[in-house]
């Protein structure tokens, strides 16, 4: 029997990201006793790479841009796969939500009228991303940390959730975990419980994601009988680093083809002219003397194909390095430095002249860079109500990125951040009626707790078991090479046979050393989640038999209209034990309002 | 490929010492990379912070062959031939090996005054960029503590660190002072429970800030004539405040005039 300390809570968010940093704020604004619990130290979440900027149709920049054009933009970028009701509740406040950052201290970049500025990215149709330099997302965690900390909301870093309790009714009644400093266990009861626990992108080799990706969040709902829907919704941005060795799948800016840099393969090929697909032929150059001038002159050249759609992009990418055509690390070449001065690549692309100088030796003003795809962002999540973030099990709420159906098969960028604010205020306030609403506190059901301790400290006592290392780095290489960014039906099922055997594997792994700061037992207790969330993964990519926004099978190369209308929904069967396996099927999608219908039909 | 050795300072509060892993090197990585895989592959329990691996997060922070630097920004082919010594930040205590408590920091954080603002106006709040560079100047810091680890005043002296809030929150109290919209007057705070006047402007701080914030010349210095002028001088104060721009009424502020 092993001790563990208890605390009770009206609201627990679990992840300190964008998204429960926001949600925390919002229940404890309420006047609820509210718990904030991370894994790493605060602040340091993954929202803190955000780059680009947070969307939002403020109009500072293009009055004629509103919550309408953004709705049909985000609609358009998941192929129409999206809750509509989320995207419509996304579009209509993000603005309140970046001008609520303000009035906490956030200082974002102005226009000479001194308004919050906005700028151009892809998929949206005007200028829309409110930012600052290229830190947007170091400005949003903590502007919010620090009204966390000004609300005095009890903070629990460092501190890691294995598994969510359940009362007798199936609700969701606390969690518990473990401090990682100490290995000493902690259980939480709490009348509602918010999962903003991010992204699942460190079950791939190539990754943009930080190491905190694994999925926890995603994972903790399935096992606690929730459902989860477009696992198979992954986003693989098309240029990450690929080489050295330090940085790779870390993100190369979309900006570095808007400013002129062209994707070639090991023959100096610029290849992105042969996979032109039909639907993008009318508006693309056939020529590399007229994608040259599309630069100068938009109005009589057409666009490059090296600024095709992000699937489309990295898709190429990927058939060059098959054909034999990659560079030695297995990407392709961008070229910036053949056709740019090196004076005016240091002035538009700064942070990446100093990423590329630092983390590489590669001088981006002297030779091209090398680039693949990289796992970037999980589209599919648990499935939540639109207005109130609640899953399917009573008393658990999900924002961010653990939220599945807001960016449908493809998520538009900057468009991430808007949603962790969005949605993490709508979460808390989910949370915070729910948690009023409950009559008494839950109790604490030891044994359940016991049950989750004793299965974490399994691999510690065991001996002459595998590393958790080399079974992580395995179930990257399955990922990667049979659930990247090219799938096939044989493919996946071999990636199923071989999370199996993982599985198996995975239940008997041991673990050097103690409890206190164990990276080693860390990874082991990240290993379930992974494994289940890969899982998920592979089956909704096998069931999704057609190529929709992230999700490509070379088997059913186009899209298929009547897929285009249901949600792949994951769901395990917990009362029948926890080996129950998780099952699939399609189910419709909400319905979209003939009011908003429309915005569809408007010719543009 | 040849072999690199790390001395990487093993142990927990109780005491430590470094131990020796040899590997062979790999082309392009960082500190970081290499301890990853000496845990991978030679000492699966030893203890290090990381997030990003970008320099993005600032949880990596460690004393590299004596330096303070960022383990993911620090590339081994750019450090001198021999063996690299890796040890865990001085000014904080150990959990284990590389990790240490920076909660100081956190429970500093909480003593800072709030940003407030005045009521925001029909229009919006309006405010020029040249007006916000400054603070955005200090809101680039990523909290990685170095310029704590290496601040004298609380290296050295352990007895100093409940009334002195180093230069990350010295920063940060000038990022509050500068801002165009905040209504706060923290003057007094700074010099009597924030311990500004301990700072003796030796620089430390600016020399290791890997997002190079001029933390001296721009936040610390500024700020010590600020709190000298208000409690000695309160109208030469006030007319250097009106001269430099440095913060503006609120109701000039929400009303965006940039003068
Ligand atoms: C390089 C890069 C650039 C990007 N740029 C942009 C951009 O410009 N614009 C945009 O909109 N989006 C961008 N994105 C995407 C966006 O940053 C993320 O989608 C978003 O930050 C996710 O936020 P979140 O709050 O959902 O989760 P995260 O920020 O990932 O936070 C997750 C939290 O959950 C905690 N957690 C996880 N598991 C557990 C557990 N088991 N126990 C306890 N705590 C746990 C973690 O500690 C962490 O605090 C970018 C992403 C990357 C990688
Ligand atoms: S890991 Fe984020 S700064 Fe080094």
């Amino acid at each position: 029997m092993v001790d563990y300390e208890t605390h009770d809570y009206d609201v627990i968010v679990i992840g300190a990201g964008g998204a429960g940093l926001r949600a925390a704020v919002e229940a404890k604004e309420r006047g609820l006793r509210t718990a904030l619990v991370c894994k790493s130290l605060l602040g340091k979440a993954h929202t803190v790479m955000a780059e680009g900027g947070v969307a939002a149709a403020m109009g500072n920049v293009w009055p004629e841009d509103n919550w309408q054009v953004h709705f049909r933009d985000t609609m358009r970028g998941g192929k129409m796969l999206n809750n509509w009701r989320m995207a419509q509740l996304h579009a209509q406040e993000a603005p309140d939500r970046v001008y609520e950052l303000e009035a906490w201290g956030a200082l974002f970049d102005r226009t000479t009228d001194g308004r919050i500025t906005q700028r151009d990215f892809g998929g949206h149709r005007y200028a829309r991303l409110a930012h600052v330099g290229d830190r947007t997302g170091l400005e949003l965690i903590r502007t919010l940390q620090q009204r966390a900390v000004h609300l005095g909301i009890d903070v629990f870093m460092e501190c890691k959730v294995l598994r969510l309790l359940t009362d007798d009714d199936g609700r969701v009644s606390g969690a518990v975990g473990y401090w990682r400093p100490t290995g000493e266990f902690i259980a939480f009861t709490a009348k509602a419980t918010v999962l903003a626990t991010g992204s699942i992108g460190k079950s791939w080799a190539y990754t943009s994601n930080s190491w905190e990706s694994t999925g926890d969040g995603h994972a903790m709902a399935v096992w606690a009988g929730a459902d989860v829907i477009d696992m198979e919704c992954v986003q693989f941005h098309p240029t990450g680093m690929v080489w050295p060795l330090s940085v790779r799948g870390l993100l190369v800016t979309e900006g570095v083809r808007g400013d002129g840099g062209v994707l070639r393969n090991s023959e100096g090929t610029r290849f992105m002219f042969d996979y032109v697909a039909p639907m993008f032929r009318a508006e693309t150059a056939e020529t590399e003397e007229e994608a040259d001038a599309w630069y100068e002159d938009h109005i009589n050249n057409r666009r490059t194909p090296d600024l095709l759609p992000r699937d489309e992009v990295a898709r190429a990418i990927n058939s060059e390095v098959k054909a034999g055509r990659g560079t030695p690390h297995g990407g392709v070449f961008l070229d910036i430095a053949s056709r740019r001065t090196p004076e005016y690549i240091r002035r538009r692309l700064p942070s990446m002249y100093h990423q590329f100088m630092e983390l590489a030796g590669v001088d981006i003003t002297a030779e091209p860079m090398e680039v693949g795809p990289t796992c970037h962002y999980m589209m599919g999540g648990i499935r939540v109500d639109a207005d109130t973030e609640a899953a399917t099990v009573p008393g658990l709420f999900a924002a961010g990125e653990v939220a599945g159906g807001m960016h449908g098969s493809n998520r538009l960028g900057g468009n991430s951040l808007s949603d962790l604010l969005v949605f993490g205020r709508r979460a808390g306030i989910g949370a915070a009626d729910f948690a009023e609403g409950r009559t008494g506190s839950p109790q604490l059901d030891d044994g359940q707790a016991s049950a989750v301790i004793a299965a974490a400290l399994e691999p510690l006592g065991r001996d002459g078991g595998e590393n958790p290392y080399q079974l992580h780095h395995d179930l990257q290489q399955t990922m990667q090479s049979l659930v990247g960014i090219i799938r096939t039906g044989p493919e996946l099922e071999q990636a199923l046979e071989k999370l199996g055997e993982l599985r198996q594997r995975a239940d008997k792994i041991s673990v050097d050393g103690g409890r206190a700061y164990n990276p080693g037992w860390n990874m082991a207790t990240d290993l379930p989640s992974m494994l289940t969330v890969s899982t998920a993964v592979t089956q909704g990519a096998l069931h999704r038999r057609e190529s929709r926004g992230g999700h490509t099978r070379e088997d059913f190369p186009t899209a298929d209209p009547e897929l285009g209308k249901v949600n792949f929904v994951q769901r395990q069967r917990v009362e029948r034990g926890p080996d129950a396996p998780i099952e699939i099927g399609p189910e419709p999608l909400p319905q979209m309002p003939p009011e908003l219908t429309v915005l569809f039909e408007e010719a543009h | 490929m040849s072999d690199v050795t790390m001395r990487i300072w093993r142990g927990d509060p109780a005491g430590g010492d470094f131990e020796e892993y040899a590997l062979e090197a790999q082309e392009g990585e960082v500190v970081l990379d290499v301890v990853h895989r000496i845990q991978a592959t030679q000492a699966p329990d030893l203890a290090c912070r990381w997030n990003c691996k970008a320099g993005k997060c600032g949880s990596c922070s460690a004393e590299i062959n004596g330096t303070p630097r960022l383990m993911c920004m620090t590339r081994m082919d750019q450090l001198p031939e021999g063996p690299v010594t890796v040890a865990p930040m001085r000014t904080f205590p150990v959990v284990r090996d590389l990790v240490t408590d920076v909660s100081f920091n956190y429970e500093v954080a909480k003593r800072i005054p709030a940003f407030e603002p005045p009521a925001r106006p029909a229009e919006g709040y309006r405010m020029q960029q040249i007006d916000v560079e400054r603070g955005q100047e200090f809101r680039k810091c990523i909290e990685c503590f170095m310029c704590q680890n290496v601040c004298h005043v609380i290296r050295d002296h352990e007895e100093n660190k409940p009334h002195y809030a180093g230069p990350r929150f010295f920063i940060r109290l000038a990022e509050l002072e500068t801002h165009p919209l905040d209504t706060n007057d923290r003057r007094e705070l700074v010099r009597q429970r924030m311990g500004l006047g301990l700072c003796n402007i030796t620089k430390c701080c600016t020399e290791v800030c890997p997002e190079h914030i001029k933390i001296t010349d721009n936040g610390i210095i500024p700020m010590k004539e600020r709190v000298v002028d208000a409690s000695y001088d309160p109208v030469g104060w006030l007319g250097r405040k009106i001269m430099r721009r440095p913060k503006r009424s609120p109701e000039e502020a929400a009303a965006g005039s940039s003068s």
